[in-house]
Formats: C-alpha cells, structure tokens, sequence
C-alpha cells in the first residue's frame, strides 16, 4: 500500500455488526473476528475483508452505504462505538483510519436509528427523507439571459464565508443519528441558512424555510432541544448558530409571509 | 387549521412556545424570590404578611395569576408534547452501545425528567401554601394580615418537605443552566458577541435563584 507504514503492526478485531435482512424483519448483533488489519486502513477498508471473508465461507456480506471514499458524498453512515462517524471528531467513516484502534478491540457497529431513515438491510439506511426535504425547499430564481459580469451582486466576504460553511453539509445524517431527539435541525438548517445568507437566495426566503421545516415535521424528525450532539459529531463542523439562523428564518416567514395555508 | 395554529403545533413552533413561557417563567422566579427574601426579615413575618396579603388581594397580581397558570400551563403540555414526539422519532430499535454522554451534558438531555420534578414540588408546593392561603381561613397576625408566615414555619418543621424542597430547588437549577441559554437560542437570538455573555448570565441567574429558594426551608427547619 502506498506510503503505509512498514512498522505498523497488523491488528485483530472483534466486531460486533448489526445484521437485519430487510426492512421488515428483526435484526440483531452478530459477532465477526477479522484478522491482519493494517492500521493504514480505512475503516471502509477493513469491513471490505470482513466481507470477502464471508464471501469466501459462502456467507452473505455485510450491506453498508460508501461512495466517494473521500469524505465528500456524505453515503459511509455507520455509527461505531456508540458514535456516529465514530470517536473521531470531524471525520467520516471512510476517513476514519484503523489506526485510531488497537490490537484485540472490539467494535461494535450500527445503522443510523431514526424513525425517518429505516434500516434497507444491515448498515444500510434509506435517506431519501433527506431528499423529500430538499425538494420541499424548491427552486432558486435566476435571471436568464447574457452571462452575467462576475461579482456583479456584492457579498460581504464574512457573508460568503458562513454561506459557505453551511454548504459544506454533505447531508449525511450523522446530527440525526446522534441527536437523542432524531431532529434533523443541523441539516435543516445548514441549507435554510446557507440560501437565507446569500442575496440570490432571497426571491424564494419565506416559501423555502415554511416548506422545508413542515417536509421535516412530516418526515417524523424530532425536535431540537439544542443539546448539542448533533455539531459535536457533524463530520464538517456545522455550527449550532445555523439552527439559531433556521428558528429567526422560519418565525420571521411565519409572521410575514402571505402563505395562509 | 389556519396558518397560527400550523404554527404553534410545528416542532420549531413549539419550541418557541417553550422558550417564550420559559423565559416569563425566569421572570416569575425573580419576582417570587425578591417578595419571599423578607422571610430572612427579624420582624416576626411581619412584612412578609403584609406582602402576602398585598399579592393575594391586589388586582393586577390576580391578573397576572391568571397569565402565570397559563404560562406554566404551555410550557408543561408542550414539554410533554414534545417529550413524547422526540422519543417517537428516535424509533423503537435503540443502540446498542450509545456514547452520547460524549458528545453532550446529562442535564441538556434530561430536561423532561427534571421539568416532571419540578412540577411533582410545584404541586405540592401550591397545596402546602397557596391552597391553605386561597382556600381555608388563615389566622391573622398583629398587624390583621393573614399570618403566612406561621405556615412557613410549620411547614418546613417537617423534615420531608425541606428534603423535597432542596430536591425541587436542585432540578430547576440544572433545568435552567441549560434551559436559561438553551430559550435564547430557540428564539433566534445569537450573536458571536453576546451568546457567550448569555450563557454566563444563566449559570449565575441558575445558581442565584435556585440557591436562595433552597436556602429558605433549610433556614427554618433549623433556626425557627
Ligand atoms: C419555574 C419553572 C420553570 C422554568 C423557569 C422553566 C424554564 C425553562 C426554559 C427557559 C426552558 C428552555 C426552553 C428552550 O429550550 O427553548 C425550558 C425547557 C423545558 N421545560 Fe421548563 N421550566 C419550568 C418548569 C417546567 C415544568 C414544570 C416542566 C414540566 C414537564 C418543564 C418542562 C420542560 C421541558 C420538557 C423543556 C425542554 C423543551 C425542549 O427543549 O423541547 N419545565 N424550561
Ligand atoms: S449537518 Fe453535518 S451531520 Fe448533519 S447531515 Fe450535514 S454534514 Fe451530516
Ligand atoms: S464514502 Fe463518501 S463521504 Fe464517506
């Protein structure tokens, strides 16, 4: 493996997996050894032995969600240790390295729990909530015609900043499954304030914040009670502020807008 | 529905219920506790009859009674409320191994159970003192005011109560040390400058209070 470290010890695990055939069946915990783990390993790396081991016993791998494998797409959901992401701060699974455990540990994995994101099979959550509540959110007027000249709309450099730290929400539902409450409010947020901060975002404000928090509501997403796990696990530091931004959007379009319904 | 009930039965809605009754709640606290600090008078109770007697009678604090019970009134039926939908949310299946204490603080995730405290001493609180004072003749002291302070005394001769009373003094401060900030929050209203300040503000508001209110009945089961 490309700069691994010739030193590094191999590990031994025990891992503890959450096993469920389908949406409609019981799961539970089934123990698993996996042997001669590199501590250079992703984590994602080392489920993918576990799985060509069972393959090779002629047992069903172990169905988890993974993607880009750069921390970027937001899919790699697999709450580890009792965290989500695991114990790392700031970090996805798929950037979370083997290296961050020990020889004879055992690990125990899970799916994200939440009403709103029911278990497809093993680790395997469907987020599509997660899209329901986007498209709740619905379009952004633009103005067609000839390009328009750059930095024709001035924003505040502080401005474009903070929008910008909310985009980077990769939506991966870790402040869900962390939250006690299953409140889906940091992801929420993060795109209400993203598009609230920013003047392009400003035709469609008062519309945006009422459909996107009555989509979540309809989801079954839980409350905040702005306890706080939900930033401390978020894999790119979206901030509480945003939920504070969410609350002042929503209240403000509440009393303002002419939507009566 | 129309638009003003969708929105005070949405989650951030209620939430915002909440914070509202729960800071007017804080400023009943004050209120309470400024009046009640004459019980540390060494005048016999006397000018904490003539309070007592003021507060029962006059007519803007009846009016206000009836704003307080409805306060309280909201803020415990959308406590509950909201209790139960976020523990629906979370599902049936919980983890298995679950850190949260990791990630967040025991009393910002206890605040139902400590809100259900507060409202278990609430009740008793209300029959020990305002019942006896509203509904049954009271004996009057020197000055013809309702004599409350002999209740006070007789009441806090019990051990039990004084017990349940720290008790109830010790779930409102942990209540409010994250309810205090938490209500600024819900309400929108952050700023990078002042957040910070808020949440010192509320530790000292919490510790203030609550200390003060438990100091009363342990004063007088030992020095009256
Ligand atoms: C003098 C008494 C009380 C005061 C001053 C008070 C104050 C507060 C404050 C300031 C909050 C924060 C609101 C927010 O996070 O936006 C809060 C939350 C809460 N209170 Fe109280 N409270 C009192 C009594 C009660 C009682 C009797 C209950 C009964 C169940 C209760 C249940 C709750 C619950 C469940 C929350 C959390 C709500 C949430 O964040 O979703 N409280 N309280
Ligand atoms: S706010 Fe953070 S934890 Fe929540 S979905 Fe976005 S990136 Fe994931
Ligand atoms: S697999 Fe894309 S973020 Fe981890």
């Amino acid at each position: 493996m490309a700069g691994s470290n010739p030193n590094a010890k191999p590990m031994n695990l025990t891992l503890k997996v959450w096993r469920q055939k389908n949406r409609n069946t019981q799961g539970g915990i089934v123990d698993y050894q996996v042997k001669d783990i590199s501590p250079d390993m992703s984590f994602l790396e080392m489920l993918d032995v576990l799985n060509e081991d069972l393959l090779r016993k002629g047992e069903e791998p172990v169905a988890f969600d993974h993607d880009c494998r750069e921390g970027i797409c937001g899919s790699c959901n697999l709450f580890i240790n009792g965290r989500a992401h695991g114990p790392e701060p700031g970090t996805t699974t798929c950037q979370l390295h083997m290296r961050k455990f020990n020889d004879g540990d055992t690990i125990t994995i899970e799916p994200w729990r939440a009403n709103a994101f029911p278990v497809n099979k093993d680790l395997s959550v469907d987020r599509s909530a997660f899209d329901r509540i986007i498209q709740a959110g619905g379009y952004i007027s633009v103005n067609t015609g000839g390009t328009p000249d750059a930095n024709e709309i001035p924003i505040p450099k502080e401005i474009a900043d903070r929008a910008f730290e909310a985009a980077t929400c990769i939506a991966c539902g870790a402040c869900v499954a962390s939250c006690k409450n299953a409140s889906a409010m940091l992801f929420v947020s993060a795109k209400v304030s993203q598009l609230a901060l920013l003047p392009q975002g400003h035709v469609e404000r008062k519309s945006r914040v009422e459909n996107m928090v009555a989509q979540m509501d309809k989801e079954g997403f839980g409350a905040c009670t702005n306890i706080g796990s939900c930033a401390a696990e978020c894999p790119v530091g979206i901030s509480l502020e945003n939920i504070a931004i969410l609350n002042r959007e929503f209240l403000s379009a509440k009393a303002t807008s002419n939507n009566l319904a | 529905m129309s638009w003003i009930t969708k929105t005070f039965s949405s989650s951030i809605g209620r939430k915002i219920v909440m914070a509202v009754t729960g800071l007017f709640l804080c400023t009943f606290l004050v209120v309470h506790l400024v009046g009640n600090l004459q019980l540390f008078n060494a005048d016999n109770g006397a000018a904490f009859n003539a309070y007592s007697e003021f507060m029962g009678h006059n007519p803007l604090i009846r009016t206000m009674e009836i704003v307080l019970v409805l306060g309280f009134g909201f803020h415990i039926y959308d406590g509950l409320v909201l209790a139960a939908k976020n523990r629906a949310a979370r599902g049936n299946q919980r983890y298995v191994v679950d850190h949260i204490e990791q990630n967040s603080s025991w009393h910002s995730r206890s605040m139902a159970l400590l809100g259900s405290i507060v409202l278990f001493f609430l009740i008793v609180h209300l029959y020990n003192f305002f019942g006896s004072l509203r509904f049954t003749d009271v004996p009057r002291d020197a000055n013809g005011n309702e004599d409350a302070y002999a209740l006070v005394i007789s009441a806090f001769k019990n051990p039990f109560y004084v017990v349940l009373y720290v008790i109830g003094q010790v779930a409102l401060l942990y209540h409010l040390l994250h309810g205090f900030s938490s209500a600024f929050q819900t309400l929108g209203l952050t700023h990078r400058k002042y957040t910070p300040a808020i949440k010192y503000i509320g530790y000292g508001f919490s510790i203030i209070v609550c200390a003060a209110f438990a100091a009363m009945p342990i004063y007088f089961y030992f020095f009256k």
